[in-house]
């Protein structure tokens, strides 16, 4: 039974809270995914315009834009590989939380990779 | 005597049927797309990252020198045009499992869809015309920001 305490809201752990994400996560790649063919469409203008314009990828700003760009391809990645296990392979749904897990881990460990290395490009070193 | 007397009880031993459509339907299409397409993104978008942000200088070696190396050969334009039309049909296919989760009334739903067609469609066309299109070697460039393959 529901009360003040516990609350009525729907408390789907996991599974709720990997789904938010991957709303989310996909939202903000296709809004980028649009502008970034914009961006690169300017090849057809002059060097120069594409220059000028993706000079500003090179930014502070945008380079931390783009950690949290990473961040969100690699979590709707990993994640969407998830859902294919749960939906095609007979164990997916009984180990759905795990996997969930194992995704949140293997994009910590890419994260670790990527960051590191993107900071130095950004940044010198 | 009210229709609702003349009403058949099905067999209790038929399965419960979540759908009236079975078989193939545009939705369970859907469905698969999202999934056969997401496993070739993995691919073409991770070669993508690893390629342009991690390889050489990263984001800071980007330039048009660097877009137009990668297009003079067939391979990447042939990557770039997969990744462009999966990724917007992929995208696009989300955005309108979204628009349909949350936009309410039929009006406000056909208006955001249209602008979601539009803007695949417009985005896909444009992408493909500059992957087909493009010049590598433009006539009358500074020398300077055209990749070495136009030298010569």
């Amino acid at each position: 039974m529901a009360s003040a305490q516990s609350g009525t809201l729907y408390r789907g752990r996991e599974g709720m809270w990997s789904w938010v994400a991957h709303r989310i996560s996909g939202m903000l790649i296709f809004l980028f995914l649009l502008v970034h063919v914009l961006d690169t469409a300017l090849v057809r203008v002059s060097p120069e315009a594409y220059n000028e314009v993706i000079g500003h990828y090179k930014s502070v700003v945008f380079g931390l834009g783009e950690i949290g760009l990473v961040a969100a391809v690699l979590f709707h990645a990993l994640n969407g590989l998830r859902i294919i296990l749960v939906d095609f392979w007979s164990q997916g749904t009984r180990h759905q939380r795990a996997l969930f897990w194992g995704v949140v881990a293997v994009w910590a460990l890419l994260m670790i990779g990527f960051v590191p290395r993107h900071l130095m490009h950004m940044f010198g070193g | 005597m009210t229709a609702q007397s003349t009403t058949q009880i099905p067999d209790p031993s038929t399965r419960y049927r979540r759908t009236g459509q079975r078989g193939i339907n545009t939705e369970m299409l859907s469905w698969l797309f999202m999934r056969v397409s997401g496993v070739l993104l993995v691919i073409l978008v991770f070669g993508h990252l690893f390629v342009n942000l991690w390889l050489g200088e990263g984001v800071k070696g980007i330039d048009f020198a660097f877009v137009a190396g990668k297009w003079a050969s067939p391979f990447w334009q042939v990557w770039d045009l997969l990744m462009l039309w999966l990724g917007l049909i992929h995208g696009g296919n989300g955005v309108r499992t979204i628009i349909n989760d949350y936009a309410r009334g039929s009006t406000m739903r056909l208006v955001l869809k249209g602008l979601l067609y539009f803007a695949v469609v417009l985005t896909i066309v444009l992408g493909t015309l500059v992957v087909f299109t493009f010049d590598p070697c433009p006539v009358g460039a500074d020398p300077s920001l055209l990749p070495s393959i136009c030298e010569g």
